[in-house]
């Protein structure tokens, strides 16, 4: 299986989808010659021409609602949103139309649109460019949200949002767009809503979404050695969630971390949490949940301040740790 | 306005200590000694300060992610601003904004801004301010011509129009918005002429030219002041560096880049005060060692100061 990065990755999907269907189509602020802030569009439209790869304007507004107007009227946009700190300005038309169409319509029409965009700190960007805002998405009926961790994973799932029938917010991280990994040359789809574990473990389960998963996993090593064997659990999706999958791993190893870059406070790991609470899990735990996200700041620019917001693997550890001294 | 001689050599070493932080920020970047991302202000200088001239004690203004002109030029301290640029303790954000952050709220400096277009609505509600105050102080707000398409460029150039505002809008328009050329993105000729639609007066000038860029602003200051409402500025000029740290300049050619820094603001400006015998070769050789050294104590500053302390991060979010 050739290695290839996040990015290419993604770039395959959309490539790969655009060649399938010719109602496929990108735009977003400079995805063209430029190739997109992150290099993630380029080529495309060299491949594709100007009419399938848009330059807009810096209108996020416009940028949302045309991608809803185009997809209910039967394109298939995929947007990009440069940061997802931006997508502020989307969100009336993404929660207020594109969420709801459907529903308000009578089950009608269809709104087949994906939302790229990259979330994520550590780039040193500072308090305007750095925000997963993920969490805010998965509160709203009518909108998917996809996560993915992995090249693999990215490729596979952004094939799935594309050809699937409602808003997918597709969620990025810039610090994966340089991660390497396996994908096979051969056509192949992640069907949403389906978790994965990224390490098999039998004493506690780290479920870990984005770049948190490559967290997770440093995490994961570092306690294997001293004889604490994590399963790491990656949702993938967080609209549709594989419940099934969470509950599972924490009956097999009973104890849970639970561990996102976004915000602690109200961020997913609080639905998560109150899920396995809610589940047959629950009598399965030896320990408490332990849930660790960002700080309760804006993030800082200083390099120093800026890892101490972030969710590290020392934490992750810690916390593990903390959980297996318990019982 | 007639300028002393003294303001126009203060202008005109402004304009150096915009350039010479810029190349040092440049450098600072190149040699990966700043984490994150800027914006350099490299050509467009006459801009920022010939607005910024206008600035008396208790005015306002709001600026944008290529914010350093507008801050050096409205009188902030360099080293701060070094500094904060390095995330060091002394910087004006206690290092916790960074390049596209930085504020000195009580100068009147509300503060650089990440979000394109986002410190629009910012002006006009200080704005407001001043005008339910019943001040006769303005707020300046600075924006880019990629800003003016945001909606809410739309919606705050309405909203002060129909309340009378005292802000004077100034789109700097450097030709591009990140890689997009203004004119895919704007179907007007100009974005002078949107002024228009919201019954407002209108100005295009050579953003290049200091003197036509503080002739355009003074009147709208002046009208501004008067209780007459807002003013919008288009100020055409050319970004000559990449657009933030990271830009490999494919939508633009070499040649375009080099034209137009044959127009070099600075260079234009000293040799206008040098025809008019207000500038002396001797005198531009010390203001640009004065600024140059300027930068460089800045840097030290900057340099020696020390790093803000960790525990301190969750300090500065509520009041
Ligand atoms: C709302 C928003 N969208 C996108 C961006 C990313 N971005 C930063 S600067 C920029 C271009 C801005 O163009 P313009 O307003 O013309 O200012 P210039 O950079 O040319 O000075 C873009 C797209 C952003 N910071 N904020
Ligand atoms: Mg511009």
């Amino acid at each position: 299986m050739p290695e290839i990065l996040y990015r290419e990755a993604i770039r395959d999907a959309l490539r790969e989808e655009m060649l399938r269907d010719e109602r496929v189509f990108v735009m977003g602020e400079d995805v063209g010659v430029y190739g997109g802030a992150f290099g993630v569009t380029q080529g495309l439209i060299e491949e594709f021409g100007e009419d399938r790869v848009r330059d807009t304007p810096i209108s996020e507004a416009v940028i949302a609602g045309a991608a809803a107007g185009s997809a209910v009227t039967g394109m298939r946009p995929v947007a990009e949103i440069m940061f997802m700190d931006f997508t502020t300005f989307a969100t009336d038309q993404l929660v207020n139309q594109a969420a709801k169409i459907r529903y308000m319509f009578g089950g009608k029409a269809r709104v087949p649109m994906v939302l790229r965009t990259p979330a994520g700190a550590g780039t040193g960007a500072a308090a305007q460019h750095s925000q997963s805002l993920e969490v805010w998405f998965t509160h709203i009926p009518g909108l998917k949200v996809v996560m993915p961790s992995t090249p693999y994973d990215a490729k596979g799932l952004l094939k799935s949002s594309i050809r699937d029938d409602n808003p997918v917010i597709f969620v990025e991280h810039k610090l994966l767009y340089n991660t390497k990994g396996n994908v096979p040359a051969e056509e192949y789809t992640i069907p949403l809503g389906v978790a994965d574990v990224k390490r098999a473990g039998r004493d506690v389960t780290i479920i870990a979404t984005s770049h948190m998963v490559l967290k997770a996993l440093e995490a994961a090593d570092t306690l294997a050695r001293s004889g604490i064997d994590a399963e790491v659990l990656d949702p993938r999706t967080l609209v549709p969630l594989d419940k099934e999958a969470i509950v599972e791993s924490v009956k097999k190893t009973g104890r849970v971390v639970i561990v996102h870059e976004a915000c602690k406070r109200s961020g997913f790991g609080a639905e998560l949490a109150a899920t396995i609470a809610e589940s047959d899990a629950f009598d399965y735990l030896d320990a408490p949940i332990k849930r660790l996200g960002g700080a309760w700041s804006p993030i800082p620019y200083n390099p120093n301040l800026e890892a101490a917001w972030i969710p590290q693997a020392e934490d992750i550890i810690r916390a593990a740790r903390e959980l297996k001294e318990r019982t | 306005m007639e300028f002393s001689e003294e303001v126009l050599l203060s202008m005109y070493k402004k304009m150096l200590l915009i350039r010479y932080f810029e190349e040092k920020v440049d450098e600072f970047f190149a040699r990966a000694l700043i984490h994150g991302t800027t914006h350099l202000y490299v050509g467009e200088e006459a801009i920022a300060v010939g607005a910024c001239v206008h600035l008396e004690k208790g005015d306002l203004f709001t600026s944008t992610h290529r914010g350093h002109g507008h801050c050096i030029a409205s009188g902030a301290d360099v080293k701060r601003m070094m500094a904060e640029l390095l995330g060091k303790e002394t910087g004006y954000s206690h290092g916790k904004g960074g390049s596209m952050h930085i504020a000195d709220v009580e100068a009147g400096n509300l503060g650089a801004n990440g979000v394109v277009g986002g410190g629009i609505p910012l002006a006009v509600g200080a704005g407001l301010t001043l005008k339910m105050k019943n001040s006769d102080r303005v707020a300046l707000c600075f924006f880019g011509d990629g800003a003016a398409n945001q909606g809410g460029f739309h919606e705050s150039l309405n909203l002060a129009s129909i309340w009378d505002l005292p802000v004077v809008f100034i789109c700097e328009n450097n030709v591009y918005g990140m890689s997009f050329p203004v004119k895919k993105a704007i179907k007007a000729k100009t974005i002078a002429e949107r002024s228009k639609a919201y019954g407002i007066p209108g100005d295009l000038v050579d953003g290049n030219d200091v003197f036509a860029v503080s002739d355009a602003v003074e009147a709208a200051v002046k009208r501004a002041r008067k209780g007459k409402g807002p003013t919008l500025i288009e100020c055409q000029t050319y970004r000559w560096k990449g657009h933030s740290k990271s830009d490999a300049n494919v939508y633009r050619t070499q040649e375009e880049i080099e034209n137009w820094k044959k127009k070099c603001p600075i260079k234009r400006f000293r040799e206008k005060l040098m025809k008019e015998n207000l500038l002396t070769r001797e005198q531009a050789e010390r203001i640009d060692q004065a600024a140059k050294k300027e930068i460089e104590e800045a840097t030290e500053f900057a340099m020696r100061s020390q790093e803000p302390n960790p525990e301190n991060l969750e300090e500065d979010v509520y009041a």
